[in-house]
């Protein structure tokens, strides 16, 4: 877990907005502040610089309206 | 790996019936990353669901998928299971559809020891209903149908699964989701019946009630609460009373239900011949 917060990597966050039912769980899950809830209280990545591709929001989403693509480099 | 766990999705489906913060969804996420990693084929997966939200999970994947009557879900699988000996079979149930209505299902399957992997979503509630107490609501803990506390004790249901036969026993939390998805692994890979118990949320029918604030908090309550095995080992009974065991619990040996009753067809057609 160390080293895969360790380095920012490539990493491509998918939202799916529709399916979001803004639960906050992958907000208060991020270790990086890199999601959010926007006006609507849906899911928004605020900081994507910031993603370190743990893909903590992914597997604890309730929703399947999030997920992370960790890209080769 | 989102469009690897769509893939197995019927996104026309979505977005889901669950409530905001209901943990039955990441249980569901587990479940298809496990399929997914454990390279099953797709028309050689079954899904069977008894009845309650949980049981809902069954019409958001794109297997061959049955939601069957209340407390029937062990039941079908077993047919299933015995005329095709070689599909993965998973059964999804909630606490209540396992452990009341199925109960007698549940022990049997797990005597019998049938190749089947049963996750029971356990939310310590009947959801869907109004929240009504089940068999795994804690005593003391409210339901619409025990508005000053529930005097029953609850099931153990690893205990249970363990004490009517069954020969793979596990339990984690959607907290730990991961965990979650490797005990279905295993419990897949166990040719057997397996039982993977997962702690899952339910703030509106259980948690609200219980002032136990919403899904994340409940989430966060289930990170605090919960023991690994072995963490477990070296904790007194007193210190282990509010917690919850997650991890391998239980790993037996016993003759597989369709194997023996194979041996028996062939053993039948050798003595008419």
């Amino acid at each position: 877990m160390a080293n895969a917060l360790a380095a920012p990597k490539a990493v491509h966050i998918v939202v799916r907005e529709g399916w979001c039912k803004g639960c906050g769980i992958c907000v208060a899950l991020c270790p990086k502040e890199v999601l959010s809830l926007n006006g609507s209280g849906k899911v928004a990545v605020v900081n994507p610089d910031r993603c370190v591709g743990c893909g903590r929001c992914e597997i604890h989403c309730p929703d399947f309206a999030i997920g992370i693509e960790v890209k080769k480099q | 790996m989102l469009s690897q766990v769509e893939s197995h999705l019927r996104s026309d489906r979505f977005p889901h019936i669950w409530c905001p913060g209901c943990g039955n969804g990441i249980v569901l996420s587990a479940l298809v990353r496990a399929i997914e990693e454990l390279g099953c084929d797709p028309d050689k997966t079954v899904v069977v669901s008894g009845i309650g939200c949980s049981s809902r999970a069954a019409g958001y994947l794109d297997f061959n998928t049955l939601h069957t009557t209340h407390g029937r879900a062990l039941a079908f699988a077993t047919g299933i299971k015995l005329a095709r000996p070689e599909l993965d079979v998973f059964v999804l149930m909630g606490d209540g559809d396992a452990t009341a209505i199925g109960g007698n299902h549940f022990i049997h399957a797990a005597r019998r020891n049938i190749d089947l992997t049963a996750i029971i979503f356990n939310n310590s509630i009947y959801g869907m209903t109004g929240g009504q107490y089940s068999p795994l609501t804690p005593p003391g803990k409210r339901a619409t149908t025990a508005p000053y506390g529930n005097i029953e004790r609850s099931f153990d249901i690893a205990e249970l699964a363990k004490g009517a036969g069954a020969t793979y026993v596990a339990r984690a939390t959607t907290y730990h989701a991961t965990m979650l998805e490797k005990l279905i692994m295993a419990g897949a890979k166990n040719k057997g019946f397996s039982v993977i118990e997962a702690i899952t949320a339910c703030p509106v029918g259980y948690g609200r009630r219980n002032k136990m604030g919403n899904g994340l908090q409940m989430l966060l309550w289930q990170k605090e609460h919960a023991v690994t095995v072995k963490q477990a080992e070296k904790m007194s009974p007193e210190e282990l009373q509010d917690k919850i065991i997650i991890g391998e619990l239980y790993r037996g040996e016993a003759p597989e239900y369709t194997v023996m009753y194979e041996e028996i067809i062939a053993r039948a057609k050798g003595k008419t011949q």
